[in-house]
């Protein structure tokens, strides 16, 4: 029997004006983000790797509007968009990804393991499939509190095949844990595609080989995937366990910054910018109904510039951690 | 009031009493209740050795069976953990790390370091370890060195009835990730055991006998070798004083350096492969920060590098007994400097 979510069940986003402009901040402040981090890091002033979330904002928005704080996601190394959608502050952000004290994580993880539990981000993780035990885990313990909370495990197309993976989809489903869990299917897995990874056309064929309903949404349209994340989020809350979603998107950038993507068709990144934008998507859609004017979201584009260029100077301007810092907190006592 | 229990009934005794005071507690593991999903009757096991029986009884929900998928359920206990529970969850051999192994090296020992400072991972991972069952290759391994290797963890090897129960306890109080090795040869071991809950501090090494002519360090059920070896050097006029380490990281250096201090001579006994194994790190210690106190060349007592045979009597010869550890000792106090040919 395939387990789908029925149609009825797909509410009809109905969202205010205040909603509407809060997604739009969300992702705009996720793409200029992206966008700067990619020109500062061609200066070399950032150390290591960034794996950048440009192209798939509507995702991480459209789940991440229907949290709170005491819901909880766990996430990737492609982790910036679900922290800012999840609620991080954008300057600590900006200062770990520069190795500073003042960063998120005290410039001792970076890029890849930004996070901050308070705010139920459970931190980017450098190891693919590396979240959804850990999510799992959360909505273990959210049953327990039995405060209707529920914990989203972010994982791309390479990550959906990761055993890790396959296991907490089983595991969600055996004890019927409030998880929900996103397939960000990009279409690549590094370099190699995901026609030559996943055996079937959608992620979501997996499901009801683990007894949980699957969908596959357009993942460049914030409204498909908030509607189809808040259906399956509601499932989870009143205690009907967890669910697949699958968002179809892309990246517009590379799998890591430096990397020149020539597994990628020519041509293919403008096409994809040009017809396949979630923010243009966005916009088109709600100033052609009127929900909102063009100079909303202008003015919300001025803001999100002005916050990230004084995130990136804060960052520079910062200090680096104190070399003690080497040798704290690897413990809580010892 | 103590009484004689064995080792397993100490286990059992420390999470139960954990349970009660803590609701956060929880335990999880392959059949550590039993039956789920099966025709017959619930609590079927409580493990695999029965360590963890008539807990369900008692806590019902609080205890979980979990599918075989270690990277899920390990991973869930640690993620359940930086989120408020205290997960006590359970790797069945040790030797099954290896499907589950990034979760606790990569995830549980770093976030404290990698989030800032700003996450708190609270977990137990119990597991059984050692040879002695002629369980063979897969099924008999001693492999805290590898997890002792990893900055962020925890490890506990508890050597007695007595030392499991306080250490479990102190293990499920303790905010950091632990791994604690329980030897499933032990688990019949019977010894005093206080009723009432009490802890033992990590780090903290049991001087399990004084003595002024030899330092055994000696962990896991290999104190037992080299009680037994002792208690035969005694007759011959050789006194060992006996360190029991019981946590492997944090490590008691400080008792082990007093002890060489005084004797001059270091016997180290472990169970694990030899290469880059805890007799390894703790002579290195010792070399390192007693050289001028040594008398004689470090012995290390351990297996050979095979993986565990199967076979009663290779087996046998694997595992180090108080034979081997008496001579490592005779060969250290007989040690003369020779002397340089001119």
């Amino acid at each position: 029997m395939a387990a789908t979510l029925a149609k009825d069940e797909l509410l009809a986003a109905t969202l205010t004006k205040e909603e509407l402009l809060k997604a739009y901040r969300i992702m705009k402040t996720i793409r200029v983000f992206e966008d700067r981090v990619h020109v500062e890091f061609a200066t070399g002033k950032i150390p290591g790797f960034v794996h950048l979330y440009a192209g798939e904002e509507a995702v991480a928005t459209g789940v991440c509007m229907h949290l709170g704080d005491s819901d909880v996601i766990g996430s990737t190394h492609r982790g910036h968009g679900h922290c800012i959608a999840k609620g991080v502050d954008v300057v600590g952000m900006m200062a770990e990804i520069y190795g500073k004290a003042t960063g998120s994580c005290a410039g001792k993880g970076g890029s890849m393991h930004i996070a901050d539990v308070s705010r139920g981000m459970m931190g980017a993780n450098g190891i693919v499939g590396g979240g959804p035990p850990l999510a799992c885990g959360a909505g273990l313990a959210l049953k327990y509190k039995q405060n209707k909370g529920v914990s989203v495990a972010f994982f791309g197309d390479g990550g959906s095949n990761q055993g890790t993976t396959l296991e907490s989809l089983n595991l969600a489903s055996v004890w019927q844990l409030p998880v929900l869990f996103v397939a960000e299917n990009n279409g690549y897995a590094e370099s190699t595609g995901v026609k030559f990874n996943v055996p079937t056309p959608n992620i979501s064929d997996r499901a009801a080989g683990f007894g949980m309903p699957g969908v596959t949404v357009n993942g460049n349209d914030f409204f498909a995937v908030y509607e189809a994340a808040g259906a399956a989020i509601t499932r989870a809350r009143e205690g009907k366990g967890p669910t697949l979603l699958e968002c179809k998107t892309n990246r517009f950038y590379g799998h890591f910054e430096g990397d020149a993507m020539t597994y990628r068709a020519p041509g293919e990144v403008q096409k994809l910018r040009e017809e396949c934008d979630p923010l243009k998507i966005f916009a088109q859609k709600v100033t052609s109904t009127g929900q909102l004017a063009a100079a909303d979201l202008a003015a919300i584009d001025k803001e999100v510039e002005a916050l990230i260029d004084a995130a990136v100077a804060k960052a520079q301007a910062a200090p680096k951690p104190a070399a003690g810092e080497l040798l704290t907190d690897v413990y809580i006592s010892y | 009031m103590s009484r004689e229990i064995t080792y397993k009934e100490a286990i059992n005794e420390a999470l139960a009493q954990e349970m009660e005071r803590d609701s956060t507690v929880i335990v999880m593991g392959e059949d550590n209740v039993g039956g789920h999903g099966s025709p017959g009757v619930l609590d079927a096991w409580g493990g695999v050795l029965g360590v963890t029986k008539g807990l369900y009884g008692k806590f019902g929900d609080r205890i979980l069976d979990t599918p075989i998928s270690e990277s899920a359920f390990i991973g869930s206990a640690i993620g359940a953990a930086t989120q408020g529970m205290r997960p006590v969850a359970e790797i069945m051999f040790v030797d099954f790390m290896g499907v589950c192994f990034d979760q606790i090296l990569n995830q549980a020992a770093k976030f404290r370091y990698m989030f800032g400072g700003k996450a708190k991972t609270p977990v137990v991972i119990r597991t059984m370890y050692g040879a002695g069952f002629r369980a063979a290759a897969q099924h008999s391994q001693a492999l805290y060195p590898i997890f002792t290797h990893v900055p962020g963890i925890k490890c506990v090897v508890p050597s007695s009835p007595y030392d499991v129960k306080g250490l479990l306890i102190q293990s499920i109080r303790d905010d950091d990730p632990v791994i604690f090795f329980e030897h499933k040869v032990l688990y019949s071991m019977k010894g005093e055991v206080p009723e009432e809950s009490y802890t033992i501090p990590f780090g903290k090494a049991n001087i399990v006998r004084k003595g002024k002519d030899v330092t055994i360090v000696a962990i896991g059920r290999m104190v037992h070798m080299a009680t037994e070896a002792a208690n035969k050097l005694a007759k011959e006029g050789v006194d060992c004083e006996i360190i029991d380490p019981r946590t492997t990281s944090p490590l008691d250096k400080v008792a082990i350096l007093t002890s060489v201090g005084k004797t001059g001579k270091l016997v180290v006994v472990d169970e694990s492969s030899p290469r880059c194994g805890m007799a390894a790190d703790i002579s290195a210690i010792v070399a390192q920060d007693a050289f001028d106190a040594l008398t004689a060349p470090i012995a290390m007592v351990t297996p050979p590098h095979v993986p565990v045979p199967f076979s009663d009597s290779l087996e046998d010869s694997y595992i180090p007994n108080a034979a081997k550890v008496e001579a490592a000792v005779q060969s250290v106090v007989g040690h003369r400097v020779a002397a340089a040919a001119r």
